[in-house]
């Protein structure tokens, strides 16, 4: 089964790009043949001369990075993107989410549905779509928005699983936590999965674990790539009897919580432990088989009302992944992101209580009402998580 | 890819001007020699190198002044080629230092004609993004006309950014009407541009006094690069500097570091439309102030982090900045910084993590920064800063303005020299004032919280 990649913005598609080189340099070194050929099918399809071409298509309202993004790939030698799989436009979204998601997106969605399609023909089974953009810019998170939705609407019964970079702490974009904001809240209700990656986090992972000294974000997006293609590789799976499954990814987080009770506390204190709602473990490489993963079956860690052997996914695959003997990649449905997302949303309420900025959101189509809804939505989600016990 | 257009009105607005050509043409030559990725026509369109020169490179420029002098000068000299007849709008008599002159009497004369050539340069514009607007405060075409195409700009051209250069007058300004000039052209700023770029032309007289001084004192061995485009004019079209060269080649680097990210490669693209929506918070506030940095290079070798971290510690020193203020006794409501050359976002997060601290932000933008990574630096240089802060320190400027203005306003002084034109009004002054002293209020309200411990908005409570 396919995977159509959709790179939205310059995140987006600076990430893609070793999304897709970290796949195909795993899929073609290792030796094993149904390892590779099932890699290769999800996220590549071969040309009649046999080349391999991405699954993907690639968005940005200005052409610089994306040209940059081809070039690159085609310098590879091992893959390369379509040559028709791109739109761009020659002006960006001024990092104004309502300017991607009013205006950009609208006016180009008959040509940008067009590449979907055509991608979506070359696949004998669709699976689903991943679009990857960032949360901060303009074009990522409004397009990407508005393109999430077009998906949904054309693809009913086809995954969305959208991958997100969110920004630095201290800032990238001035507005970036408007920008987050009223993203989060419109994917929430068109998405499927949403995996997130935070630039912080990521940069301490190239200083203190990979040691490397003048981070630049080429580094940064190979950690990320190197991550997600730890996620969304092949794997054998309980259900998938032996064979690598088809679906890469077949979360099932449809869960539904009891009904609220009196005497749960929203409280974000310190002390309280990551209680997770459900984690996906994934183990790559030698001794997957033998690995000791009863740590992550304990009940401790997830809420009361889901017992640990239906929270718990474990996905293998005894092909060593990216270089690395042994590998393991978790994904987790839990409390961690709650700091982050409430640190969001707490700044940006704080820039909306003063209304800066607002008038530059207005004059693209949203309004004051727009941007309290994606409020309330957030924080219900806050809420919901805060009260996992 | 986008493109921008540059108007420049009256005298100083096109030496200004001339300089910044100059230099974009030495940009992208010196570029292309070493083979980086770049596209010329964002500023000029039709380039054709041959040999390291450039030819048949015309600019998307209006040069707009009522005195022949200037554009004469310009179009006998070695730039002629870049510049087409029918860019250039020229009058004979000039605006005798009177804004309404400017504004009103030329303004209305020659609005079809300006109009005119705009549409054309538009035209010329595959995708254009940006007016730039050069001019200065305190004479008569550069205040008057330059405010004047400003708001037809925002008529003609309502989608399109428009960004101010302007140049302040000092006190000792020898134009003894600069203040009435500056307040009427102030209150078109504040209504019609997106962005305001005020440079006062004290710090630059500073600024090139501290860099002669550099050259003069400097150790035996350590010598200014001399291919430098902030320092030097050497190596561009023109061959000799003439006085204020110096000055207004560092107002041209502010230019050449704004649009970098638009016309060359970056790990983090910041456009010019992103300059206005992230550094405006609310629509009147929109000057900001820029700091410039390194203003030279030495050539001799310092250890690289060392020297980028100085940099960074320099952009926000009162030295570098191209107006008089404090800004870090005043308050910041956003920060940008376009950085250029071999700089990566670990050395830009722990700049900003190492100068946060000293810098006071309004309560609701604590971390309010963008930034750009460009990765082609200025020609001889290996990095460069532009710094451009929206911040309350603006406001000592505009009260000194108002006072300076008043002064005159009070005693009715060659108030008669205006109000005899043809559509001034006597309002016009109030109005201009009072819009003046609206802005410096809004200033003043922000700058009252900064004393005061801003608690987080209340949040929203969910039903639960």
């Amino acid at each position: 089964m396919s995977v159509v990649t959709v790179q939205l913005g310059q995140c987006g598609n600076q990430v893609g790009q070793e999304l897709f080189d970290v796949i195909c340099s795993d899929a073609r070194d290792v030796h094993r043949k149904t390892y590779s050929t099932v890699s290769c099918e999800r996220f590549f399809r071969e040309t009649t001369q046999g080349d391999l071409e991405a699954r993907a298509v690639l968005i940005d309202m200005e052409p610089k990075v994306i040209n940059h993004s081809m070039s690159k790939a085609a310098k590879s030698g091992r893959w390369r993107y379509g040559e028709t799989s791109h739109f761009s436009q020659k002006q960006g979204s001024g990092n104004n989410w309502a300017n991607g998601y009013c205006v950009h997106g609208p006016r180009h969605r008959d040509a940008v549905e067009e590449l979907m399609r055509r991608e979506v023909e070359h696949c004998d089974m669709l699976a689903g779509f991943i679009p990857i953009m960032s949360v901060a810019g303009g074009t990522g998170s409004g397009v990407g928005t508005f393109v999430t939705q077009c998906l949904r609407d054309i693809y009913p019964s086809s995954f969305v699983l959208n991958h997100l970079t969110w920004p630095y702490g201290t800032g990238e974009v001035i507005v970036q936590n408007y920008n987050s904001v009223l993203t989060l809240a419109h994917l929430y209700q068109l998405s499927d999965a949403i995996l997130v990656h935070e630039n912080d986090i990521v940069h301490k992972i190239c200083s203190q674990l990979l040691k490397i000294k003048q981070i630049s974000f080429s580094d940064i997006n190979r950690v990320i790539a190197h991550q997600l293609g730890g996620v969304l590789q092949p794997t054998l799976t309980p259900a998938s009897c032996g064979a690598y499954s088809r679906h890469p990814v077949g979360i099932d987080w449809q869960v539904c919580p009891p009904p609220a009770s009196a005497g749960r506390s929203r409280s974000l204190s310190a002390g309280s432990f990551n209680t997770s709602l459900a984690n996906l473990l994934i183990l790559r490489g030698k001794d997957v088989y033998s690995a000791e993963t009863g740590g992550f079956e304990d009940s401790a860690i997830y809420t009361s009302w889901l017992p640990p052997d239906e929270a718990l996914s474990l996905w293998k695959s005894p092909v060593p992944f990216n270089k690395y003997e042994k590998s393991a990649t978790l994904v987790s449905n839990s409390q961690a992101l709650l700091r982050p997302l409430d640190d969001m949303v707490r700044k940006a309420w704080n820039m909306f209580a003063s209304r800066a900025y607002i008038h530059q959101y207005v004059k693209f189509g949203i309004s004051e009402e727009d941007f309290l809804d994606s409020f309330t939505s957030l924080e219900q989600v806050i809420s919901s998580y805060s009260e996992l016990q | 890819m986008t493109q921008s257009v540059v108007v420049q009105v009256g005298q100083c607005g096109n030496q200004v001007g001339c300089r910044f050509w100059d230099l974009a043409l030495r940009e992208h030559a010196h570029v292309n020699k070493v083979g980086a990725h770049v596209r010329p026509v964002q500023l000029g369109g039709g380039a054709c190198y041959v040999g390291g020169r450039i030819q048949h490179l015309k600019a998307r420029a209006v040069l707009i002044d009522m005195e022949e002098g200037v554009v004469h000068g310009i179009l006998q000299g070695p730039l002629r080629e870049v510049f087409d007849s029918a860019q250039l709008l020229t009058d004979v008599s000039g605006s005798g230092n009177n804004w309404a002159v400017g504004n009103l009497t030329y303004g209305s004369a020659y609005r079809d004609s300006i109009v005119n050539k705009l549409r054309k340069a538009a035209e010329h514009c595959d995708c254009l993004q940006c007016f730039f607007l050069i001019h200065s405060m305190g004479g008569g075409t550069g205040s008057g006309l330059g405010t004047r195409v400003l708001s037809l700009l925002e008529e003609e051209f309502p989608d399109v950014c428009r960004i101010v250069t302007a140049m302040y007058p000092s006190a000792e300004d020898d134009v003894i009407t600069s203040p009435y000039n500056s307040v009427l052209a102030m209150r078109e700023l504040t209504e019609h541009a997106d962005c305001v770029l005020p440079v006062e032309n004290q710090s630059l007289v500073d600024i090139v006094n501290k860099i002669s001084l550099m050259s003069h004192n400097a150790k035996p061995g350590c010598v200014l690069k001399k291919e430098s485009t902030v320092t030097s004019g050497q190596g561009g079209v023109s061959p000799t500097e003439r006085p204020f060269d110096a000055m207004n080649n560092i107002v041209a680097n502010l230019l050449l570091n704004i649009t970098s990210s638009s016309r060359f490669e970056g790990s983090l693209n910041m456009d010019l439309n992103e300059i206005a929506m992230n550094l405006v918070p609310f629509p009147r506030l929109h000057y900001l102030v820029p700091s410039l940095t390194p203003l030279y290079t030495l050539a001799d070798v310092n250890i690289p982090t060392r020297r980028l971290d100085q940099m960074f510690s320099d952009a926000f020193s009162k030295e570098h900045q191209l107006i008089r203020a404090d800004p870090k006794h005043s308050l910041y409501l956003a920060c940008a910084l376009m950085v250029r050359g071999n700089v990566q976002v670990s050395d830009l997060r722990r700049n900003i993590e190492r100068l946060r601290p000293s810098l006071p932000f309004v309560s609701w933008n604590q971390e309010g920064w963008k930034t750009g990574l460009c990765s082609v630096p200025p020609v001889g240089h290996t990095h460069s800063l532009l710094a451009l802060a929206n911040n309350t320190c603006v406001k000592p400027t505009f009260m000194e303005l108002r006072e300076r203005f008043t002064k005159l306003y009070k005693k009715k002084a060659h108030l008669h020299h205006y109000l005899h034109i043809d559509g001034m009004e006597q309002s016009a002054f109030s109005e201009s004032l009072s819009s003046l002293s609206a802005l410096i209020e809004e200033y003043h309200h922000l700058d009252a919280t900064k004393a005061r411990l801003i608690p987080d908005a209340p949040r929203l409570s969910i039903a639960r």
